[in-house]
């Protein structure tokens, strides 16, 4: 059996990317299987320890001839999914330029710089200008919390530090509010201020940025640019970091502000 | 300390109300407005620990939604339905005469808190446009001397109940009237006749007639109910998709006023089929006026002991009816983005599956249906299924209702049998010099005379309902800039392509409007909607672009005749940017400019 042939699968829990035959578990995403089988399929808003989301679309890929995003779509025997193509390619590479001149994001200037996903899939993806006019929005810096500052310059409205606080660290310190493209990231606090948060240097919130919008005061150059993540190979090509990069989990401070259950009505 | 009671006074009826639900704070935050005004920083502070949910909770909630304000936007706030349809019937001067008559800017509020002045998007008026809403209530047929007169009353400070009840007077315009709008209801007919074929019957009924969804999607209503009915659950709930926001529809508005009992027996009905307990009337914001009417109804519904227990004398069958304001967003017309919304938040859609019928209202299954599918059900409840799938086409069986708006002799509301010809709609509304016909609203299809033969149906041009004619004088650039501006405003922000292309697709168009536009603009116009049609979250990203892709194809020369005969230009005007450095430098000598020409 060739390894193109999709429709005679041996085992039930396969399915192919792009030819290649991908196993998985059942209620795996495409994106799970696929980033456990070491296929690289890109992406931004999505992160093992978190629930899928799909807000992003960098992973948008086309299954059984329909786009659909691959951190959502549950994987399903026999699927036919293409992903390394150049369409699929060229319209990431437009979703990513989009996302640059939406926000404000100067490489050089940026401690995450090596370290930044947007960026590190920016040269995978061989996107060389943001192409659009930038947008220049006006957004706020909150340097107010002694360990962790917030620049919402960077901020490409992944909702990951949402999720992870309210998921892993059991706090809700974040929340986007707004609509369209007056979206931003909002602080729980009384005063609006990280510094009033509940937010702690520890926090999973704290460490999920994909991007350099939170980042962690006086460590932005320990790592001397040339040894950050992705300064040797492409992010294509850490897939198994990309699996496997969990992040370090705090007992949960049961106490913290929930959303009470919901009662039927 | 004055201060506290006063907040006190005036908050905890409504959180009492409310019984301090969180998933209730979309109705809390519009009922603390109403007291309040606006909805400051402090006051969502207060409500978080009300509630006991986070201040960024409350605080998204709040942003997105347009008709909730952090800020004070005047005792009066005016805003002008600014839907291509408005601005057709002249909006745009009333609104500047209004601006002028109040010394104001476009959303400015005045000094004295008084009044602010803005545009919003389509009211559901066009038929009777310009309209606009004061404090959200909906005024028709605005004139010049109706701005004069609105702007005395609110000087005067008038309050809205005291203004000439003639502003606020809603037309049907009933046109043409078939098997829905022109059939007497006897109420509760439908709802004995339902129980009278008993629930396996009834969905047998609704399978025979292959009903679909008047929403725009056109999904098989018995399905829907079906999977409903078998999806494992503690609790099931109908919900009625009011939320008629796409521009130049109007359908739903009148059969809310003028046949609600059809609805509201709708949704009993579903209930009766799939098991429900609760109903949830989502109602646009823009239809706030309709409310009281709609609750006595329903008050006037229990009485009759067509909702409540036991209802119409069938034991153990139970269900009543609440209805839910909207804040104003079109997205919110979406299914799962309703069901967000009725649950006190954001209104963003769902990632799907799972879909509603198996997990939506509180996580519970849930049947969403359309205010005119509703309508339908009730007359295959009291006609059968085989009667109603011999009316329409094989796909589209049964009438369908056209909001029809633009420029024709007679607007208003049209039904037909599906299959009815655009050429035939056309005529019977007077509209002899039709150049366009935008179908199914801003996120539908714009067809050009050639395909004036084509037919409404799901087989050939599936709509919701709007239909806007524009006629041999009217430039259908101008057309698809105004939808290009509303999809910006309406966009949720949740995915990448729909927040930033429907900013990036109003940009290049009001860049090509400003006659900097080449013909690398028109490639960029289609290269930006490709990629929200193909990796946009919902039906609103992907969809946003429609219009200005028709019209570039088939109305070419409207962009065309801007465009500079040159390879690029950019966006701004390069010497009128130096300007501030030649005043700071105090320079303004013939090399202080570029050579424009150059």
């Amino acid at each position: 059996m060739s390894d193109y042939n999709t429709s005679g699968f041996d085992s039930a829990n396969m399915f192919s990317i792009d030819g290649r035959r991908i196993p998985f578990k059942p209620g795996q995403t495409i994106l799970q299987a696929a980033l456990e089988a070491g296929v690289y399929i890109p992406h931004l808003c999505h992160h093992p320890d978190l629930k899928p989301h799909g807000s992003c679309k960098l992973c948008t890929v086309t299954v059984n001839g329909r786009n659909g995003s691959a951190c959502t779509a549950r994987a399903l025997p026999g699927l036919e999914v293409e992903n390394d193509t150049p369409a699929l390619n060229d319209r990431r590479r437009v979703l990513l330029q989009m996302l640059f001149v939406e926000g404000d994001h100067f490489c050089p200037g940026c401690e995450k710089s090596g370290n930044c996903q947007l960026q590190a899939l920016a040269y995978d993806l061989e996107m060389v200008a943001p192409h659009f006019r930038h947008f220049f929005p006006k957004r706020t810096v909150d340097a107010s919390h002694p360990d962790i500052w917030l620049d919402l310059n960077r901020c490409i409205m992944c909702e990951l530090c949402v999720r992870a606080s309210r998921d892993i660290d059991g706090k809700n310190v974040f929340m986007l509010a707004g609509r369209g493209a007056n979206s931003q990231v909002v602080v729980n606090s009384p005063t609006g201020l990280l510094k009033d948060s509940a937010l702690t240097a520890d926090d999973a919130a704290a460490q999920i940025c994909p991007v350099g919008a939170i980042l962690h005061k006086r460590v932005g150059y320990s790592v001397p640019i040339g040894q950050r993540q992705f300064d040797d190979a492409t992010i294509g090509h850490q897939v198994e970091y990309l699996a496997r990069r969990h992040i370090p989990i705090k007992p949960v401070a049961v106490d913290a502000p929930k959303m009470p259950e919901k009662e039927g009505v | 300390m004055s201060e506290v009671s006063e907040f006190s006074r005036l908050v905890e009826p409504v959180l009492q109300r409310h019984q301090w639900r969180p998933d209730r704070l979309l109705q809390i935050l519009r009922d603390v407005q109403d007291v309040l005004d606006y909805l400051s920083d402090d006051t969502l502070v207060r409500l978080a620990e009300e509630l006991r949910i986070s201040y960024a909770q409350v605080r998204s909630t709040r942003d997105f939604y347009a008709f909730l304000y952090s800020e004070n936007r005047g005792r009066y706030r005016v805003l002008f339905s600014d839907n291509i349809t408005d601005r057709m019937l002249g909006n745009q001067a009333l609104f500047e005469q209004m601006l002028a008559n109040f010394g104001l800017a476009a959303g400015q509020v005045s000094a004295d808190g008084l009044v602010s002045v803005d545009l919003t998007s389509c009211t559901g008026m066009c038929d009777q446009g310009p309209a606009i809403l004061v404090n959200e209530l909906a005024i028709t047929r605005m004139t010049p001397q109706r701005v004069d007169e609105i702007c005395v009353l609110v000087k005067n400070e008038v309050p809205l109940a005291d203004w000439p009840a003639e502003f606020f007077v809603v037309e049907d315009n009933i046109r043409r009237a078939d098997m829905l709008l022109g059939t007497p209801h006897e109420p509760g007919h439908a709802i004995r006749a339902a129980i009278t074929r008993g629930r396996d019957g009834m969905l047998a009924e609704m399978r025979i007639a292959n009903l679909r969804g008047r929403g725009g999607a056109g999904f098989t209503t018995a399905i829907k109910w079906e999977a409903c009915r078998q999806a494992p659950g503690e609790q099931r709930y109908i919900v009625c998709n009011a939320d008629e926001g796409e521009p130049g529809t109007f359908k739903d508005r009148v059969l809310l006023q003028s046949y609600a009992g059809r609805v509201f027996e709708g949704m009993v009905i579903a209930a009766y089929t799939v098991g429900a307990r609760l109903g949830l009337l989502y109602l646009r914001a823009e239809y706030r006026y309709l409310r009281p009417q709609l609750e006595a109804f329903l008050a006037g519904m229990r009485a009759q002991n067509l909702l409540g227990k036991d209802i119409a004398g069938d034991k153990g069958f139970d269900f009543d009816i609440e209805i839910h304001l909207g804040a104003g967003a079109y997205i919110c017309g979406e299914e799962s983005a309703l069901i967000e919304s009725l649950e006190g938040k954001a209104g963003k859609p769902r990632v799907r599956p799972p879909f509603p019928v198996t997990c939506g209202y509180m996580n519970q299954p849930t049947v969403v249906n359309n205010v005119e599918t509703l309508c339908k059900a009730t007359e295959i409840a009291i006609h059968g299924g085989a009667w109603y799938e011999a009316i329409g086409t094989k796909q589209s069986t049964g009438t369908k209702i056209i909001s029809v708006a633009g420029d024709c002799e007679r607007p208003g509301l049209y039904e037909y049998a599906f299959g009815v010809r655009i050429a035939q709609i056309l005529e019977d509304c007077g509209a002899s010099e039709a150049m366009a016909v935008q179908v199914s609203g801003a996120s539908g299809v714009c067809l050009s005379e050639r395909e004036f033969g084509r037919r409404i149906a799901f087989e050939d041009v599936p709509t919701a309902g709007s239909f806007m004619i524009f006629d041999t004088q009217r430039d259908l650039f101008e057309v698809a800039r105004n939808f290009a501006h509303f999809f910006r405003h309406e966009s949720c922000g949740f995915c990448t392509p729909c927040r930033t292309g429907t900013a990036l697709l109003s940009d290049l168009m009001d860049k090509i409007a400003d006659g900097r536009g080449t013909q690398y603009e028109m490639n960029e116009l289609l290269r930006v909607q490709a990629v929200m049609k193909a990796s946009s979250h919902c039906g609103l990203g992907q969809t946003a672009g429609n219009a200005v892709a028709d019209t570039v194809q088939k109305f070419r020369p409207a962009y065309e005749r801007r465009l500079a005969q040159t390879d690029f230009m950019p966006a701004f005007d390069l010497d009128a940017a130096l300007a501030k450095g030649r005043a700071i430098t105090g320079r303004d000598d013939a090399l202080a400019h570029l050579d424009q020409g150059a």
